[in-house]
């Protein structure tokens, strides 16, 4: 970690530190955005990070947005040659953009129990020394929704069915979710149970005082220290604004940009 | 005060008697209700262990985290539960809620039972669910009373219906062996209904607030940030008993969260706090100091003085003033003295000196409307 160009994005996430026991282990992350301020660019941020070459880390990504070649183009402008880690059985891309339910109920839930297998089945066939080191990625949630044909109860459980596999196996899981598509609800029961649910909540928003061309959004990071296998790390907000550019995104805190 | 909790869940009900339930309530602007539990769930076991409790075990029902969990942080807190653990049982929601474990078709995963937790597979049949529990309660207690603990009813209601929450709650609270219980929810999650009818079931609600209220909910920028950051350590935490004659206590303090744990601590006094929450955070001093005070006090007000030491004269209209030596005098109520008896005088005498305070008559009776 030492080598590597680090943000304030990483130094928020406790990622500044030492690789090895990776910081996000049996952790929930949650990122949230909306439409003005896309939080793809942390998915795509935690993707390099995660498999960069001091850590032994294999992610499980579960694709429901895009397909493998849109990450591999933006990941290799990052840095990040998703082919050779695919090859290197280091990414694991799950292409769930096919997946269709039938109108009926038990199928949407039929669906997800299948796909919580899928991830049981690939982690436990892991070799012995890459079990404890699973990242799990869901990209994103709304789509979840989607193809459980708006069944947010069979997505709440199969999310809880996800925790429960941070804390069999010590894995870390980072889902991200849109906050405007439940703003007009009276009770946005899904995006408040995910809220509840996370250790971590990364929110991407527009700034309070509008649009700027120098100024992309603000992203906040609140970690809540939950109690944790290793131990409470207290609760932490950090505030900082980016900008999206073609190879990178810079973060800096509000007025240090000259 | 959270100990007056834990010390009314420790003493139990009497014979007869539905067991004393605790609801703990907070949301997502002050999440510090699991916080709250795990306080409540280590001291309830010190009492256990110590013997000083009416119950003699504990039953967890564990919907949010795994038994694992519980497990270390007893641990942390100094209750080592691996040794010596038949006065705890958990019942693990967590790990296979809806037996989905089930459906695997390569059932080569296996889950590790322990003697300390028993699976539940299927949280949806709750008359399974409170048979589970009292099974798990009575073993080893024999006659003895147990505590149940259940770490989130938000979860619960999830598969199950209000009325059937409501009821496995109530029939829990009734039942003999059963010497207390509390469970924790996230009221932002449902309908004020469902908070109401547990609130109603609970002889203590327990409930966790904003430390600042304004912050929540706004765009995140310079000036509500600093607020953020605060009720992310701190929040108010605000109790009401139910006691047995009917009356109703209410009591209030802050919670600080800090890397050890929860900490309780009294409120600030009441004129600071009512200073703290009407005065808008500006840049300029609203507050009067002291001296101020005095000398806003001494301030005679402009109707009460002409400024050249002399009672009030009121120019009606009809003299110049200065001119004429048949002043009208007015007073703040009190006749003048009879300084030039040639002069003329105007001595007023108010009718409602005669009045008595609360007279029936109505003043206005005397109009011809």
């Amino acid at each position: 970690m030492e080598n590597q160009n680090l943000n304030l994005l990483d130094r928020a996430l406790g990622l500044d530190g030492p690789s090895e026991p990776w910081p996000l282990s049996g952790r929930v992350v949650l990122i949230e955005d909306c439409v003005e301020t896309s939080g793809s660019f942390v998915l795509h941020q935690l993707v390099k990070r995660s498999l960069s070459p001091t850590s032994s880390n294999v992610i499980i990504f579960v694709a429901f947005a895009n397909p493998f070649s849109h990450y591999d183009r933006i990941l290799r402008k990052l840095g990040c040659n998703l082919v050779t880690q695919r090859d290197n059985k280091r990414f694991i891309f799950f292409d769930m953009l096919m997946l269709r339910c039938p109108d009926e109920g038990k199928s949407s839930e039929g669906g997800l129990v299948l796909l919580y297998e899928k991830i049981l089945k690939t982690i436990c066939g892991l070799p012995g020394d890459k079990k404890d080191y699973v990242t799990i990625m869901i990209d994103d949630i709304s789509l979840v929704e989607v193809a459980a044909n708006g069944g947010s109860d069979y997505v709440l459980d199969f999310l809880h069915y996800c925790h429960a596999l941070t804390s069999e196996f010590d894995c870390s899981l980072i889902t991200l979710n849109h906050e405007d598509i439940y703003s007009s609800m009276e009770r946005p029961t899904l995006i408040l149970q995910m809220e509840y649910l996370a250790d971590i909540l990364i929110k991407a928003e527009p700034l309070s005082t509008g649009l700027a061309t120098d100024v992309h959004g603000q992203l906040t990071v609140l970690n809540k220290g939950t109690s944790h296998r290793l131990g409470r790390s207290g609760n932490k907000i950090h505030n900082f604004h980016y900008k999206v550019k073609e190879n990178t995104v810079e973060y800096f805190y509000p007025g240090s940009r000259v | 005060m959270a100990d007056t909790i834990c010390r009314t869940l420790r003493d139990g009900g009497l014979e007869g008697e539905h067991a004393p339930a605790l609801t703990i309530k907070d949301s997502k602007a002050s999440p510090f209700g699991f916080d709250v539990f795990n306080y409540v769930l280590t001291q309830l076991s010190n009492y256990i262990l110590a013997g000083k409790s009416q119950s003699r075990g504990l039953v967890v029902v564990a919907y949010s985290r795994s038994p694992s969990f519980y497990v270390d942080l007893l641990k942390r807190r100094g209750i080592d539960i691996a040794s010596s653990h038949d006065w705890i049982h958990i019942l693990d929601c967590y790990t296979d809620p809806l037996g989905w474990k089930n459906w695997l078709i390569d059932k080569d995963i296996s889950q590790e039972a322990s003697s300390l937790s028993s699976f539940c597979q299927d949280v949806r049949n709750l008359d399974k669910l409170y048979s589970l529990i009292i099974e798990q309660g009575l073993i080893g207690q024999g006659k003895d009373r147990f505590s149940i603990a259940i770490d989130s009813v938000s979860e619960m209601v999830r598969h199950a219906s209000i009325s059937s929450v409501a009821g496995i709650l109530s029939n829990l609270r009734s039942h003999d062996q059963v010497s207390s219980i509390f469970w924790l929810l996230h009221s932002d999650l449902h309908e004020i209904k469902f908070t109401s009818v547990l609130e109603y079931l609970s002889s203590m609600v327990a409930s966790v607030e904003p430390f600042n209220q304004a912050a929540f909910g706004q765009r995140v920028d310079l000036e509500n940030l600093s607020m953020l950051e605060q009720n992310f350590r701190k929040g108010k935490f605000h109790v009401r008993f139910k006691r047995r004659n009917g009356r109703v206590r209410v009591m209030c303090e802050e919670i600080l969260v800090e890397l050890a744990g929860i900490k309780f601590t009294p409120v600030l006094s009441e004129d600071e706090i009512i200073n703290q929450r009407l005065l808008p955070k500006v840049q300029f001093n609203l507050q009067l100091s002291e001296e101020e005070r005095n000398e806003r006090a001494k301030v005679v007000l402009p109707f009460e003085h002409q400024g050249n030491g002399k009672p009030i004269q009121i120019y009606d209209g009809r003299r110049s003033l200065g001119e004429n030596k048949e002043e009208a005098l007015v007073s703040t109520g009190k006749l003048q003295p009879d300084e030039d008896s040639g002069k003329g005088q105007i001595i007023y005498f108010r009718d409602s000196d005669d009045e008595m305070p609360d007279s029936d008559e109505d003043p206005d009776d005397d109009l011809d409307i």
